[in-house]
């Protein structure tokens, strides 16, 4: 099958490449660009973990085509520190929390929690865990995701952040 | 998980969407949001030798008030459907529905269109659009033709679309103001097709239902409109007796594939209570 050349932006950086029309847009991250945060768990649409930021939108990127992403405007997890290099709001929530245990799925979460603060910059408690209901932890359980995120808002929005009592 | 080959087409038309289509027959197959045909393509479930993406074409997308109907262009997400003012305040089931839909990431991907057009008995849209009396605008090469929603599920996967066709807009009649609604899912987790749902639609007067549509998902090979269980609470305060009654009437056309989510008797069984569930909770909204 002919290739195709593909461009976009990827972390604010222009890309390109040769791809088949049936290449995932994970695999073109992951092996052409060589960025491999961004992880391939089910690969059937339900895990989350090949999240990533697409022109505004948290998209699985295992159940879409590189070709279809010609022109967009993607972040994925290594676009995620601060410019000068430290931890954004949401790494260090993930780390002071310890919103996870093997830390696969955590490069989706990092993304779709993104995406949730960016259209909510003060999430309840139901409507993180319904934002990130996309996402599946196969480890443990959701209370210190849940926690890290709440810990993002509260720095992004510059209040104190206060963990509920137990 | 990696497709088979295929060949990637991009119209920026209707017209060149549907001269592709009818040019390279069976073989091609329209592209959506993709979250039903590309899982099935990494499968091998599905392997069409053409994807014509239909993402594109400008004008297959947006939310528009003509008249008493709500004309929802084919390749509106779920989520432009839950952002959507318009659809919160005219057609609120639409918003309920969308929002039981899969997750947050299918629903930024998949359509309205893709939803209704599949033909998948799981789907959540099509029971709701033959509650609503909706309709949906086919374009072919032959021209363009509106099938009611009521007309177009014919079996599992299988619909009125013809060879050449694609669905470009759905058109939904906006409901009575103040109606009451309701869409009961059961489902095993997030992000599942329903075990079995009930859409509700109606009007009460005086306390009584004057008019009422009931939709169900997931229970037969088809979307089904229960229509004796609707005649059944027609005139009556939805006391234990007439719910009973429109209960036993829905689980009548129920015909659920016994699988993971169940067997046949638990399913219908569980399609009942969605229909109880729905009926009550869109009486007690409805103004």
């Amino acid at each position: 099958m002919a290739k195709t050349h593909v461009t976009m932006k990827v972390n604010g950086a222009e890309v390109e490449g040769l791809v088949e029309p049936r290449t995932l847009l994970v695999h073109f991250i992951r092996e052409n660009l060589g960025m491999t945060g961004t992880h391939i768990g089910c690969e059937t649409t339900h895990c989350g973990a090949c999240t990533v930021d697409i022109d505004g939108m948290s998209v699985k990127s295992c159940t879409m085509f590189a070709v279809q992403a010609q022109g967009s405007d993607i972040i994925t997890v290594e676009g995620m520190a601060n410019a000068d290099g430290t931890l954004s709001a949401l790494q260090e929530g993930f780390r002071m929390m310890h919103g996870l245990q093997c830390g696969f799925c955590t490069p989706g979460m990092i993304m779709r929690a993104h995406r949730l603060l960016k259209e909510n910059a003060s999430p309840s408690e139901e409507e993180i865990r319904m934002g990130i209901s996309g996402n599946i932890c196969r480890c443990t359980g959701y209370q210190n995701i849940v926690k890290a995120i709440q810990y993002a808002a509260a720095k992004i929005n510059g209040v104190e952040f206060r963990e509920a009592a137990e | 998980m990696i497709p088979g080959s295929f060949s990637y087409h991009r119209p920026a038309s209707v017209a060149d969407a549907v001269k592709l289509l009818s040019d390279l027959g069976e073989d091609a197959r329209p592209l959506a949001g993709g979250h039903s045909l590309v899982p099935m393509m990494k499968l091998r479930l599905a392997s069409p030798a053409h994807l014509i993406d239909l993402h594109g074409i400008a004008g297959l997308k947006g939310i528009r008030r003509d008249g008493n109907k709500l004309v929802i262009g084919a390749m509106t997400t779920q989520h432009d459907l839950l952002a959507s003012e318009e659809v919160a305040k005219s057609v609120p089931i639409l918003h309920e529905a969308a929002l039981l839909i899969a997750d947050p990431q299918v629903r930024y991907r998949g359509t309205i269109g893709g939803n209704v057009a599949n033909g998948d008995p799981g789907n959540d849209m099509p029971a709701l659009m033959m509650t609503l009396g909706a309709s949906y605008r086919l374009e072919g090469s032959g021209g363009t033709r509106d099938v009611a929603a009521a007309d177009f599920y014919q079996g599992a996967y299988f619909t009125a679309l013809e060879p050449g066709e694609i669905l470009t807009s759905v058109a939904v009649p906006v409901p009575a103001a103040g109606h009451g609604y309701a869409y009961e899912k059961l489902k095993r987790k997030v992000g599942d097709y329903a075990t079995a749902a009930a859409a509700v639609v109606l009007t009460m007067s005086g306390g009584k239902v004057a008019t009422c549509a009931i939709g169900l998902t997931n229970v037969h090979e088809t979307p089904l409109l229960a229509t004796d269980a609707a005649k059944a609470v027609i005139g009556t305060s939805l006391d234990a007796a007439t719910l009973a009654k429109a209960a036993a009437a829905a689980e009548a056309i129920m015909a659920p594939a016994a699988d993971a989510r169940g067997p046949v008797e638990y399913r219908k069984h569980v399609g009942g209570i969605m229909v109880t569930r729905a009926l009550q909770r869109a009486a007690a909204n409805a103004k």
